[in-house]
């Protein structure tokens, strides 16, 4: 049984604004990942990384292929469908949180859980649970996280990436800007969730933080338009 | 689950100029579709016409009532649409003035939405009308003011409380957050949020920021000139735009 499954994907950027130029930026890309397995997307930057994870999330359209994730083509899908499948079924951590201002960290980590359903005291003690796992200061979790530091963001972030126990998760350098014990705490999360069951998709510089969480490498660059044809 | 809006080959003219031309949508319950365009795009006359403000010239807006399911609302009659336009709809305006009643208190122009769906009992009427003006976070005490004396956040608030107060279940909004000033910006947009979340509303959006659709709305539809350009979900729009005119919109974005 596959969670993620890519098959043939293909994708250019047309930039109608400069001359009409067409980017080919992948080709052929192929990927498969099972509930409890983590793959590492691997490659120089601008391989595209990234890009791909995207395409999975469903926030980049791809332009030939098939991306299923729990069963549902994201290649072909409904609007509305790809809205549920990000709030029941592909989790994604982002580098960077993007948030309305002036909302509490603690109603911004809860948040995932009551979009899925969640009751509002479950939703809550996930949100603290979590902060507190991840060392941000009970004194903040009132305030809102636009002001933070990087790095308190960042674990932010992750919190709220991790509310919800999503069975799949897409994880873009979940470890960058973290101090060592900080990384440490989002490694043993990386572990849990696949040890129940998720199927993940990881970008990590950190060859360290890789080589702890990840079942296999799969190099990008191999979907260079132009090597696959 | 049938959509709760089915918009089909909407179209508007003003004398040979088009307003909007063959706009096709369906919206789905507990959905924010933000539609966004420069100015003369024909966005407001395109929610105008989805709120039987406006008549458009061809094109049905089919809309899943309670009571009696799908029904066009371009040829109901008028009585039946302005029934609709104070239960199942709501119409926040752009200028929060154009949506209150400025003559009568705060209280009142909450309360008058209830005594047009048949509320009758002062002391309950009263009741609500305070309970929303909390939820919209304007203190009780100023319950027995005019509008006139509030600040043009709280008009707004009041003016979302006085929509909201009926229990809609779908919302048309006009550039909510235009004109107000950011910090306000903000409390509204999480108002908002937190409203349709937990009333499970519908809504369509109308505004030139994308700040703001990015935050709010699940869908985007892009119009030019009157048309259609792109559709699609807002991240993927903002993130991946095809048509050359929302690439040219999306990198025109002042960073902050």
């Amino acid at each position: 049984m596959k969670m993620i499954e890519l098959a043939d994907v293909s994708k250019s950027f047309v930039l109608h604004n400069q001359g009409s130029a067409v980017i080919p930026v992948m080709a052929g890309a192929a990927l498969s990942v099972r509930p409890g397995e983590c793959v590492a997307l691997v490659g120089n930057s601008g391989a595209g990384k990234s890009t791909l994870m995207r395409m999975i999330y469903g926030n980049y359209l791809c332009n030939a292929g098939r991306i299923v994730v729990g069963g549902l083509d994201v290649a072909r899908a409904e609007p509305r469908e790809i809205l549920r499948m990000r709030r029941e079924v592909l989790g994604y951590v982002s580098q960077f949180l993007r948030v309305v201002p002036r909302v509490p960290t603690l109603d911004v980590v809860a948040e995932p859980v009551l979009a899925a359903g969640g009751a509002h005291e479950v939703a809550e003690a996930r949100a603290r649970g979590l902060l507190a796992r991840l060392n941000v200061p009970e004194r903040l979790w009132s305030l809102s996280p636009t002001t933070f530091s990087g790095g308190e963001q960042q674990r932010v972030n992750i919190a709220r990436g991790f509310a919800h126990a999503f069975p799949a998760m897409l994880l873009d350098e979940p470890t960058a800007s973290l101090d060592a014990t900080n990384r440490a705490v989002v490694l043993e999360l990386i572990s849990e969730a696949k040890a129940r069951g998720a199927a993940i998709v990881g970008i990590f510089h950190d060859a360290a933080a890789r080589e702890a969480v990840c079942d296999r490498e799969i190099d990008v660059s191999a979907f260079a338009p132009g090597l696959a044809a | 689950m049938t959509p709760l809006l089915q918009v089909t080959g909407l179209t508007r003219h003003y004398g040979t100029r088009l307003g909007c031309g063959d706009v096709s949508f369906d919206l789905w319950p507990g959905e924010v579709m933000g539609i966004v365009g420069e100015s003369g795009s024909g966005k407001s006359t395109l929610l105008n016409c989805l709120a039987g403000h406006q008549a458009p010239d061809a094109g049905q807006v089919i809309f899943d009532t309670r009571s009696d399911g799908p029904v066009d609302t371009v040829t109901m009659s008028e009585p039946a649409r302005r029934m609709l336009g104070r239960t199942d709809w709501a119409f926040v305006h752009q200028n929060a003035r154009d949506g209150l009643r400025m003559g009568v208190s705060a209280g009142a122009n909450v309360g008058e939405r209830l005594m047009a769906v048949g509320a009758r009992h002062y002391g309950d009427i009263r009741a609500q009308a305070v309970d929303w003006l909390g939820r919209v976070e304007i203190a009780e005490d100023r319950v027995d003011d005019r509008p006139r004396a509030f600040s043009g956040g709280m008009q707004q608030r009041l003016q979302i409380a006085r929509n909201l107060v009926t229990g809609p279940r779908l919302v048309f909004m006009d550039e909510p957050t235009g004109g107000l000033d950011v910090s306000v910006q903000a409390r509204l947009l999480d108002l908002l949020r937190g409203l349709v979340r937990e009333m499970g509303l519908s809504a369509i959006i109308v505004t030139h920021d994308l700040a703001v659709v990015r935050l709010l709305a699940d869908r985007l539809m892009v119009m030019k000139s009157g048309h259609v350009v792109e559709t699609g979900l807002t991240d993927q729009v903002l993130d991946d735009p095809q048509h050359g005119y929302t690439q040219l919109l999306v990198s025109s974005v002042l960073q902050v």
